[in-house]
Parts: structure tokens; sequence; C-alpha cells
């Protein structure tokens, strides 16, 4: 195809596009509950579910989800892995990490809440060990909480 | 969910040679499926009705509603186009949109095309924006989130760690062997089931060469009504039956490891097909597996053994070459992932596999194929029904 010769160019591009996203009324005032410390579900009055994050409506029964109940802070491991690979906002110093689905007590539904932490979490022998699908975690906030998905700075093994 | 409307037929198959395409643009690329699907069908643009084209995010390679971008190497000038896009299932939901076209009545013999350029971008970047910032903004890229499902699959089942870790190196030794014998694959390499439990952790249970890599690459596939591919083509295949199940947004809202979507989407295939014993009526089966373990998941899921069983049925040969029901003998997306047309890669070898045209990859006297994909984050699957009989 390219009888000249000429090694075929790329262009490099960047492209940085800022949004400002609206978090309605439900995903507000669930933040406003990690400001306090607290986890605060929603509950469908029909299908009787507690689900997090809250939801201005559930997903299955489409109606809407204004009862809020707040939920346990500790709950039972549904799955996680170990990130040994860097991507896009993960870098060399983050990894390995731990990142966990918990199903808080209380609540009908598994949350992609965050990481495993409070030990050497780079030692996979170790983290094999002590993480178990089943096993049990609370949440860990940070001292500073602002009102958003970084408060809880991560999950601990509870016995 | 009813019925198939007219019968509609596959009549060409085209892909670009899979890989590190930086020698062309994107254009071109997709100008090399063109062609190959038009030389393959024997028919020319003229006698096409309208085209479908999917891809991933605008973000993947920087071109928003790409296409745009593509409209002249899509040959879209003066016929209707329309674009489907459900992230890692676009390639099975494009060929759909072809085949719902047909059906309907509304068109004869359409286009679909599907394609990606993965080293363009950044990939894993594009991913991350598919959770939103909101409630989701430390979701991982795709290893994450589907190594995560893998885990929840072996603790549901209690599947023994090193029992479901042999199962996917075998998968994996199976479908680098299939990359072999496919010209067009991306990785072209020998591995061994060593090799395989012994390679670097990605994200546990998965390991490096339980990853598919990131592939440039187009794939077309023209499907035509009864009386046209009656006329046009020698030997064509027939959509048997398809499915397609959507989940809710949030992946923790339902079990992951008897997930729903795939078993909605197959099963309402196999009744359309009027299949009822999917692992003895079926003769091949290419399943979007981009992760080995993802893929003992999909074997059940879509019935092909039962739930938490895959591993013992993959130790015990069912999926390998020789065994009861060869999965992805051409390497798979293990082997090759261009993602907007991956899920049409695997309808075309499936298509391949019927009509006898498989070449080093057949699976000697296919009949009956499926083809799958899978999107989103958990969140969509699709499959698609391939049979050399209408």
């Amino acid at each position: 195809m390219n009888k000249r010769n000429e090694k075929p160019r790329t262009l490099k591009s960047v492209l940085r596009i800022p949004y400002e996203m609206a978090q309605g009324p439900a995903w507000t005032h669930f933040f406003e509950g990690f400001k306090q410390k607290k986890i605060l579900g929603t509950k469908c009055n029909e299908c009787g579910r507690v689900l997090i994050p809250a939801r201005p409506f559930c997903p299955r029964c489409f109606e809407p989800m204004e009862e809020w109940v707040e939920v346990a802070q500790e709950g039972t491991i549904v799955t996680w892995s170990y990130v040994n690979y860097t991507y896009f906002g993960v870098t060399a110093d983050m990894i390995p990490q731990v990142p966990v689905t918990v199903k808080l007590d209380g609540t009908d539904c598994g949350w992609w809440g965050g990481l495993i932490g409070g030990f050497d979490v780079k030692n996979f022998d170790l983290v094999n060990k002590k993480v178990k699908v089943g096993g049990r975690i609370k949440a860990v906030w940070r001292d500073k909480v602002e009102g958003n998905m970084y408060d809880i700075d991560h999950w601990e093994i509870i016995k | 969910m009813g019925r198939m409307g007219r019968a509609v037929a596959v009549i060409g198959t085209g892909q670009t040679k899979h890989g590190r395409r930086d020698d062309v643009s994107y254009p071109d690329l997709v100008r090399e499926a063109i062609q190959a699907v038009f030389e393959d069908a024997g028919i020319t643009i003229q006698d096409v009705d309208a085209i479908v084209y999917g891809s991933m995010p605008s973000m993947m390679e920087g071109v928003a509603f790409n296409h745009f971008y593509m409209a002249d190497a899509l040959r879209a000038v003066g016929k209707p186009l329309l674009r489907t896009e459900t992230c890692g299932s676009t390639g099975q939901s494009i060929a759909q949109t072809g085949i719902y076209w047909v059906a309907s009545g509304m068109a004869d013999i359409v286009l679909v095309v599907g394609s990606e350029k993965q080293h363009e971008g950044d990939a894993q970047a594009t991913m991350m924006t598919i959770p939103d910032k909101i409630t989701l903004p430390m979701v991982g890229g795709a290893p994450v989130a589907f190594s995560m499902q893998s885990r929840e699959w072996m603790g549901y089942f209690n599947i023994d760690e090193a029992k479901a870790r042999e199962a996917a190196a075998i998968v994996s030794v199976d479908c680098h062997d299939g990359g072999l014998n496919n010209p067009l694959a991306h990785i072209q390499m020998k591995v061994t089931k060593e090799e395989v439990m012994n390679a670097k952790i990605i994200t546990y249970p998965v390991r490096l060469l339980d990853v598919c890599p990131s592939s440039d690459g187009a794939c077309a596939v023209l499907f035509a009504s009864k009386d046209k591919a009656r006329k046009i083509c020698k030997k064509p295949a027939w959509v048997k039956g398809m499915g397609f199940r959507g989940e809710e947004y949030y992946t923790g809202d339902s079990n992951k490891a008897v997930w729903q979507s795939t078993i909605g989407a197959a099963q309402e295939a196999y009744k359309q097909a009027g299949i009822t014993d999917p692992r003895k009526e079926l003769d091949v089966a290419e399943i979007y597996n981009p992760f080995t373990y993802h893929e003992l998941m999909f074997m059940e899921c879509l019935g092909l053994c039962p739930p938490g069983e895959a591993p013992d049925y993959v130790i015990d040969g069912v999926f390998s070459p020789d065994g009861e029901l060869p999965c992805n003998p051409s390497g798979g997306v293990l082997c090759t992932n261009c993602i907007g047309a991956t899920g049409l890669i695997r309808l075309a070898e499936a298509a391949r596999q019927v009509t006898g045209k498989a070449g080093p990859m057949q699976v000697e006297g296919a009949k009956l194929a499926l083809s799958h994909a899978m999107g989103g984050l958990e969140q969509f699957n699709a499959v698609t029904i391939i049979g050399s009989k209408l």
C-alpha cells in the first residue's frame, strides 16, 4: 500500500473536558450521611429491599425510594480481587490493592465500596489467607470526611 | 419475546488482520474488512440496502460518533446508517440490529460492521468512564470488574481454588492453540498450563495469560433475506435464534455468579432455535472470553454444563478441541479483542464453521454454532445461534 517507503505517522493528542454532575436529592442525602459517618440506604415500599448506594427509585419496581434507613457499617464479603497492575488513575505507588464488594448488614445488595486495608495488603499470601468470600469487614472512616465516596478510607477485617 | 420474523442468512464475512495496526489509519482499517466481506459474498455495495456500525465509546479513539468518520469506509453514502453500541456486547448488538432489519422485511441485504483501534487511546481510561463518578468513582477497569465477578462465582459455589485455576489454565492453552490456527488472530503463541498458572497476577485470580490483548481490528458481516441469500450465495449460514438481556446498573443488585442476563439471552436464543440440550446439540461455541475464568462462568450460564461444575467439565476435556463441544477454536477473545468488532467476530466465526469455511480452525462437520458477547459493568449479554440449515 505504501509505495513511498514512508513510515506511517501517528499524531499525539490529549483531550481534557471538565464536567459538573448533578447529584440529585437522593445521592446528596446519601453523602450528607457520610459527613456524619453514617451509611444511609433507601427502602422500596413495594419490594421491601434496602439498597446502597441510596437510590431515588427502585430499579425493579420503579417506585420512589423515599424511606431512609441507617444500615450497619459491618458486613459480609461478596467478592474481592488483588489488583497488581497499573491503569489510568491507578499508579504504581497505589498497587497492589484489594477492592471489595460487601453486603452490609440490613441491606439487600452487594456494594463495591472500596478497598480492604488495615494490614499489609501488598503481601498476596497474607491477603489470600485473611480475605475470604463470606468473611466479615467493617468500614473505617477517614478522620476528615467530605461527603463523597472517598470518605470510607478502607474496610477492616473483623473476626 | 416473539419469534424471528423473516428468515435471515449470513452471506459473507470479512475481517482485518488483528493486532497493533498503526500501519493504517482507522478508516483504512475499517475499509480492509469491507473489502474482505464483499469479496467473500461476491456482491457489491449496490446490492446493500442498509448499514449498521458500532464500536466502543468515542473516547476509545478520540473521535466522537465515529460512524461519521467511517462513513466513506463503510460505503454509507446514500444509504440508511444506524449506530448501535452496548459496550463489550456491541458486536452482537450490531448483528442483531442488522438481523431485525432483514427479519422485519424493511431491508433485504444489510452490511454490519464493528471495529476498534485500541492502540490509539487509553482503553482502560475509557472503560473507567463507564461507571459514574458520583457513586462509583473507585471502580476499576475491566480486569478488576470481571476478576471480582469470577471470585464471586468461585465463592458462591465454593469452588476449590486449585481446581478453578487448573481449568482456567486449560481454557488459556486451548485458546492460544486456536490462535495459532487463526492467521488473523492478534496473539499467536504456544503456552503451557504451567506458564499460565505461574504467570504474574494481574487481578487475582486472573494472571497475565488469563487476559485478552488490546487489539486493533474490524469485522464485517452481510445479512440477507432468504430469497436474496438463495440467489446470491451457494452456501449461506442461517440465523436460528437470538437473545439479548440487560441488568440493573449496580453490579451488587443481583447475584453475578448465576448471571441472569447470560442465562436469559441464551434461553431465548435456544427457544427460537429449538435447542433443548445445548451441549449435545451445538457443534461449536464462540464464547466471549476476555478472561479465562469468565469463560468458565459463561459455560455454566449458557447452559453448557451445570452451575458450579464448569471446572470439572473443562478438566475432563469436554470443551477442548477434541471434546464434545469445542469452544473458541478461533482463539477467542483471549487472542483478539478489538472490542466493537469482537462480538461480531464470534458470529462470523460461527458462520464460517457451519459453512465449512473455517480452514485450520474447522470443527469437523459443524452444523450448529453458538456466538455470544457480554458488555457493560457486568450488565449485558447477547447470544446468536447460527446453523447450516434454514
